[in-house]
């Protein structure tokens, strides 16, 4: 057999470390914020290839007659595409009288790539489902855990569950990094993706339960962590790998979606192998011990 | 027994590649055309370019929506997009008070916008401010050239009312001569022409157009009709046609890489399980693409994204078996045993993780909206199929490729 790793021995080591991560990723939400994009809270992103490289200020004497508080970034492979983004509700008629200034202003030979506005009313809708989507998704999947295996399980399951969801909003406020619509669809997968890693060790500790006795609850966990331990490397590793790919080619609707997946699999491995059983070892024996 | 078994091995893999060959070539025999898998799939608005809109029909107490006229707008719209030339429109309810419309492939996606959200009502106001006509009451519209009075080609929209239109025209002519007739369009006055004689056979011109091309709009919305509600838009998405190429292409190459990233890091590192791995994740990858191609889903970016987040839960379910069939092995098993254990004890895992996976996708179906959807039908299809395929396919083929003897050393399967 291979070495055991002693989890369950070094457990406070692994609660403080997630509890410093915590800490911090709360404090920045409670002192940042977060940087919700115009999915959330309405307002209007154009994107427009200029098909040569800008100074801010150029832009900003068009910008600043709508809304001087807009955001200007570049974007594209050679950096000649602007990407305007203000709270502002542009008509399709603004947007046209806008993008003619820049036509103007650039010759004809710019683009318009890509517009997108979204009033406030659905913003706020979305933010109410996006809750609702997270919440029913965590009910379903702690109710299916309960079912399958016990309850303590679906409780240690949903700690390490909001500890990857308080994770990847720490890094989306710490990064200032926007939150749309492919956000929720990214910390769905984030909390399937969890579940998922938990559960193939707790399948484990299952199936070895038989095989040890009451007293040798910490020898269970640890022998079951070790044995899915390769798994969990290498499913994190090749997941990680396709991701990763897909990231670096720099789309940038997909790099919104991605950036959160890599960080919340990472969290999410690293929680289903260290927290949720340290968590789960930490309830059964305090049951055990009430029993005696 | 081994070379028989050796024969249907080298026949499945001949068949894998034909197959995959077919899919992404396509083949044409005689008059049987298989069409590559690159044109059968649908692609979304953000990957083709278009014009993405939900206007929302606006609720006043005098003037209450309902589902009649929520269906009378649609078909408007609907009538108004078709007179565009556009092909495949998507015109849908929303909810109670909402229309959805997206227009893929479309060129001029400023003028698309500004016709599908236009109310169009068209009245003829008298100088005391009464409505004498409506666009209710005009039967044909069309826009032509006129001479006008300097002997100019101008482009007007001519109208031809109905009998009741006719009978009211005339009547208002009659009565107002010599004074102003205003022409308004949603309010705004768009002609305003002096009453020179009555007018009885029921036709009229609206002048004041630009050109020929805005004529022909205002005649098309004439003919179409007026919105029987008013609705605003609340959110607008437009993609060019080159971004959306450029965002394929790229996500399309990101994808080949990552997923022959992922399979030569299984292949190196579980050898011959890998290698039957390769195969099944090739058979999973076709598999997916079929499956797409019959139910038609649409392809989005997320959906993409989701394809290749399902190669990699296709992988995880192959890592588990492998690792489980390792354990047996070091147990001092022989491979066949092995092999069974290891599926056998691998089997739950695999299932609880899966479905736990598949809740998140249903619940992202039922509550996401628009490119979000399309991400999660391209992960529940993909986890279903892989399920599937590590828990079928490649138990047949690591069983049959043992059972050939090619690689007797059990080292190369991870003792």
């Amino acid at each position: 057999m291979k070495k055991t790793i002693d989890i369950v021995g070094k457990r406070n080591i692994f609660f403080t470390f997630s509890a410093i991560l915590i800490v911090i990723s709360l404090g920045s939400l409670f002192i940042n914020g977060l940087n919700f994009g115009i999915d959330f809270i309405g307002g209007t992103i154009i994107q427009i290839e200029l098909n040569q490289t800008f100074e801010t200020n150029e832009i900003r004497e068009i910008t600043d007659k709508f809304d001087e508080s807009a955001s200007i970034t570049n974007a594209g492979d050679n950096q000649t595409q602007l990407i305007i983004d203000t709270k502002e509700n542009l008509t399709q008629e603004e947007i046209d009288s806008i993008y003619g200034e820049f036509e103007e202003k650039y010759d004809a030979d710019i683009e318009l790539l890509n517009s997108d506005y979204k009033s406030a009313t659905i913003g706020n809708e979305l933010r109410r489902q996006s809750l609702i989507a997270v919440a029913v998704a965590v009910l379903l999947m702690m109710a299916y855990i309960s079912f399958r295996f016990q309850f303590s399980y679906a409780m240690a399951a949903l700690l390490a569950l909001l500890h990857d969801i308080v994770i990847v909003l720490g890094v989306y406020s710490l990064f200032n990094i926007p939150v749309n619509t492919a956000f929720i669809a990214a910390i769905l997968t984030i909390l399937g993706y969890s579940v998922n890693d938990t559960i193939v060790v707790f399948d484990r500790v299952r199936e070895n339960r038989k095989k040890y006795k009451k007293s040798q609850l910490a020898e269970l966990v640890n022998d079951s962590v070790s044995q899915t331990m390769p798994r969990s490397i290498n499913t994190t590793l090749t997941t990680l790998l396709a991701i990763t790919a897909l990231y670096l080619m720099g789309v940038q609707a997909i790099q919104s979606f991605t950036l959160p997946l890599m960080v919340g699999f990472v969290s999410g491995a690293y929680s289903s192998i260290f927290i949720a059983n340290s968590f789960w070892y930490v309830v059964q024996e305090k049951k055990v011990k009430s029993s005696r | 027994m081994k070379l028989k078994n050796a024969l249907i091995f080298c026949m499945v893999l001949t068949l894998i590649f034909a197959s995959g060959l077919v899919m992404f070539n396509g083949l044409s025999i005689g008059k049987y055309e298989v069409v590559p898998i690159s044109e059968a799939i649908n692609y979304g608005l953000d990957l083709t370019g278009g014009v993405y809109v939900v206007l929302e029909a606006q609720d006043s107490p005098d003037d209450p929506v309902t589902d009649e006229k929520i269906d009378r707008a649609i078909a408007t719209i609907r009538e108004r997009i078709d007179n565009l030339g556009v092909s495949e429109p998507i015109i849908a309810r929303q909810g109670n008070d909402r229309i959805r419309v997206s227009i893929p492939n479309i060129q001029d996606q400023s003028e698309a916008l500004q016709l599908i959200g236009k109310t169009a009502q068209l009245e003829f106001v008298d100088p005391n401010g009464e409505i004498v006509l409506t666009g209710a009451h005009v039967d044909q519209s069309n826009a032509v050239y006129q001479t006008d009075d300097f002997n100019r080609q101008t482009a007007v929209v001519t109208l031809k009312l109905n009998q009741e239109g006719s009978d009211a025209f005339a009547e208002a002519t009659k009565e107002f001569i010599n004074q102003v007739i205003e022409i308004r369009l949603d309010n705004e006055v768009i002609s305003a022409p002096n009453v020179q004689t009555e007018i009885t056979d029921g036709e009229a011109v609206i002048t004041g157009m630009a050109n020929l091309e805005e004529a022909g709009n205002l005649a098309m919305l004439i003919r179409a009709g007026a919105l029987p509600v008013q609705l605003e838009p609340i959110e607008i998405t437009t993609v060019g046609p080159s971004l959306g190429q450029d965002s394929l292409d790229k996500s399309i190459l990101g994808g080949i890489i990552g997923i022959s990233l992922v399979l030569a890091f299984i292949l190196l590192y579980y050898r011959v399980p890998g290698l039957i791995a390769c195969l099944a994740l090739i058979i999973y990858i076709l598999l997916n693409f079929l499956v797409f191609t019959l139910i038609g889903v649409t392809i989005t970016l997320p959906g993409i994204a989701g394809i290749i987040l399902s190669v990699g839960m296709a992988v995880d379910a192959n890592v588990i078996i492998f690792e489980r069939i390792k354990e047996e092995l070091k147990l001092g098993k022989s491979l066949m045993a092995s092999i069974d254990a290891g599926f056998k004890r691998a089997i739950t895992a695999i299932i609880d993780g899966n479905i736990t996976t598949i809740i998140a996708g249903v619940v992202l179906f039922a509550l996401g909206s628009g490119t979000v959807r399309g991400f999660a039908v391209t992960l529940m299809i993909g986890v279903v199929i892989s399920m599937f395929t590590s828990l079928t396919i490649t138990k047949r083929l690591l069983k049959l490729f043992a059972s050939t003897q090619f690689i007797k050393n059990n080292k190369f399967y991870g003792a």
